[in-house]
């Protein structure tokens, strides 16, 4: 076990930086065991939740501890021994602290998956050495890189079931990579495990010698974040406006928001859309003061020199940096409704930033084959599950960038407005 | 993008950003919110997320107790001190009201956890809240785990964790029909150890039971209950005197105390970063009862 792990039993400084990872790929392939490994391996695990997680084993007649259960929490899923729903699990180690969204296989799950991937830094694809790449792998791989998810790990899992055998490592790790080039990945790393036994887990394993890169662990410890945001695109979305009712605080009107890109800081000019009105920054507060600059993720209140009519659902950006006033949006969408399928001309509430309007589908450009990625333009519908390329007109406009540039200002959500159930996840690609 | 500064914040601050986006998302879509505030650590730190999301403006929504009955003092009287200063509105949904107008019945074994429930939701009707703010962290328990930030609840306050809604980056879905409505966790991130380098971090005050102190108990299954007027020795039981503190604030009858010399918050969070036992298995009674209580509860429309 190496030495950072066996730090992390002393108390984790309070000032460390958080990574968010989600687990990815078909239903079997060890994620919730590789999630319970890192858990034990980190000594995340309390006694108590290891002792319940041995007896409900024992009583399933498991012959091992099954530490999928540690994340697999809810009684349908120790039944059926799958995941069904996203599972939030937490660990830190002396250099991070880590919020792991331990997500399903099962393709009638997807959209749980996607729940758990939408916030990610990184994606760990599990694939099952015996079986090789499989749809699933494909979907998620594409559907990580579709949520632009910046780094991405493939873990082979179960190498102690091919012998550790090279060869068969090899040969998933070039099919992997041939499908990944046809993607948008930014940041691959290919890693043989045993989530089981622990192999290149925590440590590297001895039963790899050909493997000369990190353990997981150490990867995540060391993966590069601080470049992944988005410091030059000023975005800020207002939430709500601060209007004090009180004798002390009198004229106060502040506009409170978390920063979705850029930099901002007093004395800086800045345009508010959609009115188009220009001002300047007079202060940016905390509950503990003012502050010199805001960047992603602080919430923040903004203050500005002019009086300008603003409310929630505007946006605050630069002059000369301004996202799309757009009520013409083209975009990746992903069908999450089980009961009905997105067809052109169907109407929906859509929420982007903290806006809400009501849209209604014009085109469907074409329906993608994830396995194959190609592009079925005959499609009339998406089903669940199903991406597509759609066009969308919005009664109001939307202050939109291209999710290629801007994960908060470019995703956009789709609401049935009679069940109020999420039925889409929306990635633009144009809008104008 | 090589910068001359790292623009980093801590994991903290990070936590903190995400807790304050979310109560104020709620602020701006939601009618009737208001936080369930126990006087427990939680909702004291999810009070203190409040007071900075809208300030320098006042907590724009009432504070409610579900008061079982069994409380312990401290608590009662921090409750009362920190609404009061904060200004807020409070609004007591008692349980021993609700006993005695034959609303719900006592349990035989004198419990109150479950008939919690019954009262939480008749008070949400009678208020007509359409967002109830919730202390609950994900690291708390495997069924809480699986919750969502916006958690959706139907007309008779149920959880259906096998149907839960997408939540995809934070865009939250607070969409609901009248009688429906939407628990939230803006806390959902947080582990007991965030919490306590939070508390220490803003130097929140908190009910002194939190701290070491001296107090008659009475060891049961390894945990140990206070001896007091909800928790008396049974035959062939004796009590001592030890220094103990509390973990978690619940019902006075089911929850235990942990033995500890930490009577600082720093030496709390060294004990805390050590521990080897979960904060519930350490102090709740009524997490033991089986497998899924914890699930089985919250599709009850539990908190
Ligand atoms: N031999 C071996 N078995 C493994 C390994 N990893 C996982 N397994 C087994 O594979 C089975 C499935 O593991 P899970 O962790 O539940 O799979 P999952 O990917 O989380 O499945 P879903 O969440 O339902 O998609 C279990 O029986 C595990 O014990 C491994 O490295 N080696
Ligand atoms: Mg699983």
């Amino acid at each position: 076990m190496s030495q950072a792990v066996l730090e992390n039993e002393t108390a984790p400084a309070a000032r460390m930086d958080l990574l968010r990872f989600a687990t990815a790929g078909s239903v079997d392939d060890g994620k919730s065991t590789l999630i319970g490994r890192l858990l034990y391996d980190t000594k995340t695990i309390f006694a108590d939740q290891l002792e319940a997680v041995e007896a409900a084993s024992a009583s399933r007649g498991d012959e091992y501890t099954n530490l999928a259960l540690l994340t697999d929490g809810l009684r349908a899923e120790r039944e059926q021994g799958i995941t069904i729903d996203v599972a939030y699990r937490y660990f830190a180690t002396p250099r991070r602290k880590f919020i792991i969204a331990d997500t399903p296989g099962h393709i009638q799950y997807t959209r749980n998956m996607v729940t758990g991937a939408s916030t990610a830094d990184l994606a760990l694809i599990l694939v099952d050495a015996r079986k090789g790449l499989v749809e699933q792998s494909r979907r998620h791989a594409f559907l990580t890189s579709l949520l632009r998810v910046p780094h991405l790990v493939l873990c082979i899992n179960k190498m102690d079931l091919v012998d550790w055998d090279k060869a068969v490592y090899d040969r998933i790790a070039d099919e992997f990579t041939s499908f990944a080039a046809k993607l948008e990945i930014g940041d691959l790393t290919i890693i043989p495990v045993s989530a089981l036994n622990g192999d290149n887990i925590a440590s590297r394993s001895e039963n790899s010698p050909w493997y000369d890169g990190p353990s997981l662990l150490h990867h995540l410890e060391h993966v590069h974040i601080a470049s992944d945001r988005n410091l030059v695109d000023v975005r800020f979305p207002v939430q709500y406006v601060i209007r004090p009712q009180s004798t002390t605080v009198t004229d106060y009107r502040g506009y409170a928001g978390q920063v979705a890109s850029g930099v901002l800081k007093p004395g800086d000019e800045v345009l508010v859309l959609p009115s188009g009105l220009t001002s300047t920054i007079a202060s940016i507060d905390t509950a503990d003061g003012p502050v010199g600059e805001a960047f992603p993720p602080m919430s923040v209140t903004v203050r500005l020199n002019d009086e300008i009519d603003i409310s929630r659902g505007d946006l605050i950006c630069r002059p000369h940096n301004a996202p799309a006033v757009a009520q013409d949006i083209e975009a990746m969408v992903c069908w999450m409704d089980e009961t009905a399928p997105l067809r052109v001309g169907g109407k929906y509430a859509i929420k982007h930033t903290t806006r809400t309007a009501r849209t209604v589908v014009r085109g469907l450009q074409y329906r993608l084959d994830v396995n194959t990625l190609h592009r079925d333009e005959q499609a009339g519908e998406l089903q669940l599950n199903e991406i597509g390329r759609v066009r969308l007109r919005t009664t109001v406009p939307l202050l939109a960038d291209e999710y290629r540039r801007n994960r908060t200002t470019g995703g956009f959500i789709l609401i049935d407005e009679s069940t109020n159930r999420t039925v889409g996840a929306g990635m633009i690609i144009e809008a104008q | 993008m090589s910068q001359a500064k790292p623009y980093r914040v801590s994991h903290l601050d990070a936590l903190e950003a995400e807790s304050i986006f979310v109560m104020r998302e709620v602020m701006a879509e939601f009618e009737r919110p208001v936080l369930l505030f126990s006087g427990g650590k939680d909702s004291i730190v999810m009070l203190r997320l409040a007071e900075k999301a809208f300030a320098p403006a006042r907590i724009p929504f009432p504070v409610m107790h579900v008061d079982t009955g069994h409380n312990f003092p401290e608590v009662l009287e921090y409750r009362d001190t920190r609404v009061a200063t904060l200004g807020l509105n409070l609004v007591v949904a008692s349980v021993q009201e609700a006993i005695d107008s034959g609303h719900v019945r006592e349990l035989p074994d004198g419990t109150r956890n479950r008939i919690q429930t019954p009262v939480l939701l008749a008070a949400v009707e009678k208020y007509r809240f359409d967002a109830l703010f919730g202390g609950a962290r994900r690291d708390e328990e495997k069924a809480r785990a699986k919750e969502r930030m916006f958690s959706f609840r139907d007309e008779f306050g149920q959880w259906d964790p096998k149907n839960q809604r997408p939540e995809l980056w934070s865009l939250y879905n607070g969409r609901h029909h009248p009688g429906e409505s939407i628990r939230v966790f803006p806390l959902s991130n947080w582990t007991e150890l965030d919490v306590w380098h939070y508390i220490a971090k803003e130097q929140i005050p908190l009910p002194s039971i939190y701290y070491a102190h001296d107090r008659e108990v009475v060891e049961r299954g390894g945990m140990f209950y206070a001896v007091n007027e909800f928790i008396r020795l049974k035959d062939g039981e004796t009590s001592e005197v030890r220094r103990v503190r509390y973990r978690t604030v619940g019902d006075a009858s089911q929850t235990a105390a942990v033995l500890s010399e930490a009577d600082t918050v720093d030496k709390v969070i060294d004990e805390v970063a050590a521990t080897r036992i979960t904060e519930r298995g350490a102090t709740r009674g009524d997490d033991k009862v089986s497998e899924a209580a914890m699930e089985d509860r919250k599709r009850e429309g539990y908190f």
